[in-house]
């Protein structure tokens, strides 16, 4: 199977080691991934501020760079959650405003095959064992698109509770929002920070080293949050735990 | 073309021309102690209990998707729903009236009860004469206007805004309801007991004595609806307390202000309703009180009924193909209980009568984006998408805040007064729009994201701890996240797919 990895802007700037693991997993797992070079950004960002026109030629771009394959795997639920939700409801716009149907058949192939790295990983590939080893404590939060959007269920706790050494431990409130948001976060500061530190306090509350999560830019709010705290936890996305094995353990 | 500027739903904190924008009220909201505990309480519980109250339903997406499809019906057909409601209520003894704005609606109530010779009405819970600020407007005619619910009686009394649909009161706690009560119940009728204490039976007791006055003595009663069956001409009203059902029926004269959306097509529809607001509002498998009404009957109930159908803004935004979604909203406000930014901000900060998620949607597409509130209000939600999980319409308001959001940012056209108007975009959105643009750019040049990228992992060590400017939104409570050496896809070239590493 053609696997393409569609990282996203985010990650591939800030979280290489997020894609490395990915990379890592993929491969032991049998998988022969690749990594167009042509790929950017899904338009996310733009989209959700309200710049739907500049979300258009982004949104085309990951349609045709991402064409030919059979699988398109991402490590974000909102990115993800962008692919399968809201291209079709873009490409149906632009044929609603006139603006005919290219979009729409470019966006059409790419919708169905573009997985969440989870969801990848236990419906395609049907593993939830992934022989991972990760001797720490770690609380799990599931990010909003992962959780509403796609619809992610209870796949990455599956996955977390057959990685060897990891003691998983119930988040509080684990289903409320982060207070990310993307431009939220900065467009309103105060709430976004109070969101940030209700939910950083509930994760300190027990007692795990580590906050995990599907979503880096999630993380990036609430390691920022930690820090800026003093808590002793830090934030490290699903895919670094789930590639760290015995002979080649994360940190 | 002066829809936007009328019929400003609640009023601005005193000594303030205009709402603030949403995250300058947020601010101070956050840091007060005392309201986000009261939130915190209130909104975790009745979520929980929400929660219990809809997994009994075995059929409860069959239900929400029912109650979509009822309310789209009667949208899609409003023009002749709202000729059949004005015909049935009409032949059954009723009056009706139609009322473009907040204005009209207004100057219309106030006639009728003036020419009833009454100085005073009691009222029952109605976001439509909130929205319209009818109580302010009969003040002005010198009619004096009772609120009857409980917690819109301790907003009355504190000279307060309501900032929750259902519960109007949810940032008071008992204390502070016990020193209203205390010092402000003597003002307006029957004192409280000087010896009155914060346990909830005590304060219910005082309150009923004081409105029991107000009961037997009301000649007019104003009211809203939570439906109109189109089909016979029928209100109803659903409530838990029970005062409603006294202002219903103990009046000579009942006058109900009702938004058109308010329409169902006919009796059956409501089987889908009564099971899906009780228990989303108030996590009741049935509330205790239901009262319908058909214009007027002999000897039973009011004799004079006026039914005043009110627009305001409702037919513009009807106009509008993602925006009119918000239009099913049955106000439960399952949305507001759910909401992480409403628990944190309190619904005065929403600047409207219609807090939380549906404010959010709703006051921007009702009032127009003019103001600085209503321009800001789609961006107060971080899309976490819980309200459209839990709202029994299913109105999927992430994606009618996008939807405003991209009317602010960029503009375009809209229905306002009934016209087609193009709006320009608002004004402090140009340095994003130009920022957008150029990752836009960026992005579609994967060479020029690749020099960003590497100019970063050479600046890498420079990271502060605070940025200026629009930075500083971020650094004020966060820490900026380490820069690595190099980008992934540099590491995939150079190592060939990861491929030398392995080896
Ligand atoms: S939008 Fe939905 S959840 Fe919110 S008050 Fe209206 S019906 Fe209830």
């Amino acid at each position: 199977m053609r696997v393409a990895l569609f990282l996203t802007c985010v990650n591939d700037t800030l979280y290489p080691d997020t894609g490395r693991a990915v990379v890592r997993l993929l491969r032991r797992l049998g998988v022969d991934v690749d990594f167009p070079m042509a790929q950017t950004c899904c338009g996310q960002a733009h989209y959700n501020t309200g710049y739907r026109h500049e979300a258009e030629p982004l949104a085309r771009r990951f349609g045709e760079v991402f064409a030919d394959y059979e699988a398109i795997v991402t490590p974000s639920g909102s990115c993800g959650a962008m692919v399968r939700e809201l291209y079709p409801r873009l490409g149906e716009r632009a044929r609603a405003e006139g603006r005919g149907d290219t979009l729409e058949r470019v966006l059409a192939p790419v919708v169905p095959k573009t997985y969440e790295l989870t969801e990848f990983l236990v419906d395609v590939l049907e593993v939830t064992d992934v022989g991972a080893y990760y001797p720490h404590t770690v609380t799990y939060h599931p990010t909003c698109h992962g959780l509403r959007g796609l619809g992610l269920g209870d796949r990455p706790r599956r996955l977390l509770q057959a990685v060897r050494g990891l003691d998983l431990v119930e988040l509080p409130g684990a289903d409320e929002c982060c207070g990310f948001g993307g431009t939220f976060a900065v467009k309103n500061p105060d709430v976004s920070a109070a969101m940030g530190a209700d939910k950083v306090r509930n994760a300190e509350s027990t007692g795990a080293e580590v906050l995990c999560a599907g979503d880096n830019s999630c993380l990036m709010h609430l390691g920022g949050t930690m820090s800026r705290l003093r808590t002793r936890m830090r934030p490290v996305h699903i895919a670094e735990i789930l590639a760290s094995t015995e002979e080649d353990p994360a940190a | 073309m002066s829809t936007t500027d009328l019929g400003m739903p609640g009023l601005p904190p005193p000594g303030r021309p205009e709402f603030p924008p949403f995250p300058e009220a947020a601010h101070d909201a956050v840091r007060d102690e005392r309201l986000r505990g009261n939130l915190r309480h209130a909104t975790h519980t009745i979520r929980a209990k929400r929660a219990r109250a809809v997994a009994e339903v075995s059929d409860w997406a069959e239900l929400r998707e029912a109650g979509r499809r009822i309310k789209d019906h009667a949208l899609r057909h409003l023009d002749r729903y709202l000729v059949r409601v004005e015909e049935a209520v009409t032949a059954a003894g009723g009056t009706v009236h139609w009322a473009a704005d907040a204005e009209e609606a207004n100057r219309i109530v106030a006639g009728l009860v003036k020419a009833t010779g009454e100085r005073e009405v009691v009222k029952v819970k109605s976001m439509a004469t909130q929205e319209i600020g009818l109580n302010e407007a009969l003040e002005a005619e010198g009619i004096r206007a009772y609120e009857t619910d409980l917690a819109e009686l301790i907003v009355q009394l504190g000279k307060d805004r309501p900032s929750h649909i259902l519960v109007p009161a949810i940032h008071r706690n008992r204390g502070e309801i016990r020193d209203i009560f205390r010092s402000e119940m003597s003002e307006w009728g029957r004192p409280a007991p000087a010896d009155l204490t914060d346990t909830p039976a005590e304060l219910a007791e005082a309150a009923r004595l004081h409105l029991r006055e107000k009961f037997l003595r009301a000649k007019v009663g104003i009211s809203g609806a939570n439906f109109v069956v189109a089909e016979t001409g029928t209100l109803v009203v659903v409530e838990s307390e029970g005062n409603g059902r006294m202002c219903l029926t103990l009046p000579e004269t009942l006058i109900s202000v009702v938004g058109i959306e308010k329409i169902v097509p006919t009796w059956r529809d409501l089987e889908v309703f009564l099971q899906t607001l009780p228990r989303s509002s108030t996590a009741e498998r049935m509330n205790p009180y239901t009262s319908m009404w058909t214009g007027t009957t002999d000897g039973d109930g009011p004799r004079v009924f006026h039914l005043v159908l009110l627009d305001n803004g409702r037919t513009d935004t009807l106009a509008d193909e993602v925006g009119r979604q918000a239009l099913r909203c049955i106000r439960c406000s399952a949305c507001l209980n759910v909401c992480p930014v409403y628990e944190r901000a309190g619904g005065h900060a929403y600047g409207s009568v219609y807090p939380g998620p549906i404010g959010a949607i709703l006051s921007p597409q009702l009032r127009g984006t003019r103001s600085a509130i209503d321009a800001s209000l789609p961006y107060a939600s971080s899309l976490c998408g819980a309200c459209y999980e839990v709202c029994p319409v299913a109105i999927d308001i992430p994606e009618v805040l996008v939807h405003l959001r991209e009317r602010v940012a960029q503009g375009g056209e809209v229905t306002r007064g009934g016209n087609r108007v193009v709006l320009r975009p608002a004004r402090g959105h140009g340095a994003e729009r130009v920022a957008m643009r150029a990752a836009r750019w960026a992005f579609g040049h994967p060479g020029a994201l690749r020099g960003g990228q590497r100019l970063a992992a050479r600046v890498r060590r420079f990271r502060p701890r605070t940025l200026p400017g629009p930075g500083r939104a971020w650094t004020g409570t966060r820490d900026l996240p380490a820069l690595p050496a190099e980008p992934f896809r540099d590491w995939w070239q150079r190592t060939h797919g990861g491929e030398e590493e392995e080896k």
